[in-house]
């Protein structure tokens, strides 16, 4: 079952068309990531995923019954569109997201830009808690429930050591993760992760895509991130799409995307593609 | 400290500090007189000393709380919104508007010292608000997303410096009505009634309700728009509502009181300062602290050279200045 499908989306900024008629999909539980180079719209359409700009095409989200990620859900019954207010309802559907409100898509998605806002002085646990959002009314403050949510969150992230300490003081290993724990403690059946590893070094990198691995394997969560490292792209991402453009150039499994031919013409790179231990491709750069 | 220890620390400074204006001024009151008579307990105080009390002291330190408190509050709700810790109450044209409304009664209506000052002030304020707003939300419009807030800020300070202008030609060609003027942009709450409390207690009542209930809105917002939409919250909607509360709070509190600078501004960090930065702290905390201080600063302003009476704005600032040094000190960078 797809969690997540965008049919022929769309974006322009600024009057210009910077995401061109794609075609994507991600399974429930499975990770897809946007490659491609600077400028080739990657972000753009994540965040046209997240309903932060506006698009032309389709974006469904599947709304199946269950409240956890990976739960199982009545499959095959997908086309019918539910009505803003019975989108959070209906069961074993996908949804138009144009149909939900936002309140409603924010249940649903998570999103982590690039470069999220992280207020110096409020504490960890504070900030987690704003995940909650989504599922607060307008005038209701958190509940009990919402803060087990939030404390479970950062135990899974590992930072309920650090929950009453104030963002300003983490270390970019620690403040990645207490991005995660926000977007988590939203309980969202889709992780939507614009770069989640470009501030960060080798070992941080791996350690943070590993945990979001692991989520994705433990509790069925969907992941959707863009990334700049092929290589590690590759290692994670069980589809790829590649962007040029604003269009998409290939899609599918790492091993059918990642070729030599492929990266060489849409980067203007030279590399070497060699097969690594685990059958995925290891994208090297090479010189003259 | 916690939460709940600055709210109940505050609370109690509140009501040392309205008894001891209660007690304090020209006319010396027996402090356990006063309180046993506040209390409704029998009490020594004669005639006239109630008279005092209940007709001269309770109204001004009513007065004093409320105007304090929607100041600090006010000041606190825009600093959320804005996102920014230098943003005061008088911010987005209030104060020039407030300023320009009590200059045209003055000047024009021949209005000093009578109820149309108030009404036009309160008026100004809003207007210059909303005008403010308008403006900084029409040129905003098609910007980079998080230019919202600056373009904002920036027609807030262009109206603002455009009413004073016009303000000052008003006076220049008016001198005369200078002293008046002056005397009302100084703030003082020496005109003080259960009138006057009666009349802002309504517009008191509903905008503080509605920024106290956006505190957790706030702290969403601090997160930036972006992140805030995609937690389905709408930023541009919550701006939008707490500006016209924090504005209507604002306008209350000036039309009795005048241009009383400060509050708006320092209040907030103190509480930010108490109880951490999380709205629903800092909201709750700034109406309590801003009410206590401003009745102390105005307790001070009436019996220091009594029976003359200082500018509470003069007081304000000079009591409040060095302690809010006192209170930075230390704390390294100020965020919101």
């Amino acid at each position: 079952m797809t969690a997540l499908t965008a049919v022929d989306v769309t974006v322009a900024l600024d009057r210009v068309v910077v995401v061109q008629a794609v075609n994507a999909a991600v399974g429930s539980g499975g990770w897809l990531a946007l490659i491609g180079p600077n400028g080739a719209g990657k972000s753009t359409l994540i965040r046209a995923m997240a309903g932060l700009v506006p698009y032309a095409g389709t974006i469904r989200l599947d709304m199946s019954s269950g409240s956890t990620p990976g739960s199982v859900g009545s499959p095959g019954s997908v086309g019918s569109v539910g009505s803003p207010g019975s989108a959070g309802a209906s069961a074993g559907a996908s949804v138009d997201a144009r149909a939900m409100t936002a309140r409603e898509r924010a249940r649903v998605l998570a999103y982590v830009p690039q470069e999220p806002v992280l207020p110096p002085d409020l504490t960890v646990a504070q900030y987690v808690l704003l995940g909650r959002t989504p599922h607060l009314g307008y005038l209701a403050s958190p509940g009990r429930h919402d803060r087990e949510r939030a404390a479970a969150a950062m135990d899974r992230l590992d930072v309920t050591r650090l929950a009453r300490r104030r963002l300003a003081r983490l270390s970019g290993g620690e403040r990645q993760r207490a991005v995660l724990a926000r977007a988590l403690a939203g309980e969202p059946r889709v992780l939507l992760l614009d770069e989640p590893t470009s501030m960060l070094d080798v070992g941080h990198e791996q350690q943070v895509l590993e945990l979001v691995d692991r989520l994705r394997t433990d509790t069925g969560l969907t992941v959707v991130s863009t990334l700049h490292n092929l290589t590690v792209a590759g290692q994670y991402a069980d589809t790829l799409v590649l962007l040029d453009g604003g269009r998409v150039v290939a899609a599918g499994s790492p091993q059918a995307v990642l070729t030599k031919d492929l990266i060489e013409s849409v980067y203007a790179a030279r590399v070497n593609v060699v097969t690594g231990g685990d059958g995925r491709p290891v994208i090297a750069p090479r010189r003259g | 400290m916690r939460r709940h220890t600055a709210l109940g620390a505050a609370a109690a400074f509140l009501a040392a500090a309205a008894l001891a204006g209660a007690f304090a001024g020209a006319a010396d009151l027996n402090p356990l007189a006063t309180a046993a008579a506040l209390l409704r307990l029998p009490s020594s105080l004669g005639p006239l000393d109630r008279a005092v009390l209940f007709q001269i002291r309770l109204p001004r330190v009513v007065l004093g709380a409320l105007v304090g408190g929607l100041l600090a509050l006010a000041g606190a709700g825009y600093q959320g919104v804005f996102r920014n810790p230098l943003v005061d109450s008088g911010m987005l044209g209030a104060s020039a508007g407030a300023g320009l409304g009590a200059t045209l009664a003055i000047v024009y209506l021949g209005a000093s010292g009578t109820g149309a000052v108030p009404v036009a002030a309160f008026a100004g304020s809003l207007a210059g608000v909303a005008v403010a707003y308008a403006t900084g939300a029409a040129a905003g419009r098609g910007a980079a997303a998080g230019g919202g807030t600056a373009t904002l800020l920036l027609a807030g300070i262009a109206v603002g410096s455009f009413l004073i202008a016009v303000q000052t030609f008003v006076l220049q060609r008016s001198a005369s009505d200078i002293q008046a003027v002056y005397s009302w942009l100084l703030g003082s709450l020496s005109a003080a009634s259960w009138a006057q409390v009666t009349t802002i207690a309504p517009y008191a009542a509903v905008s503080s309700a509605v920024i106290l209930l956006h505190g957790r809105h706030l702290d969403v917002l601090s997160v930036g728009d972006e992140e805030a939409r995609a937690l389905g919250l709408r930023p541009g909607l919550i701006r939008a509502v707490v500006v016209a509360a924090s504005a209507l709070a604002a306008a209350s509190a000036v039309a009795v009181s005048g241009l009383i600078g400060f509050v708006g501004i320092v209040i907030p960090h103190v509480a930010r300062r108490l109880a951490g930065p999380s709205y629903s702290g800092v909201l709750p905390l700034s109406l309590l602290l801003g009410a206590g201080f401003l009745v102390l600063a105005d307790t001070v302003a009436r019996t220091v050279l009594s029976p003359a009476e200082l500018p509470i704005g003069v007081v304000t600032a000079l009591v409040g200045a060095p302690a809010f040094v006192w209170v930075l000190r230390g704390t390294g960078d100020v965020g919101t």
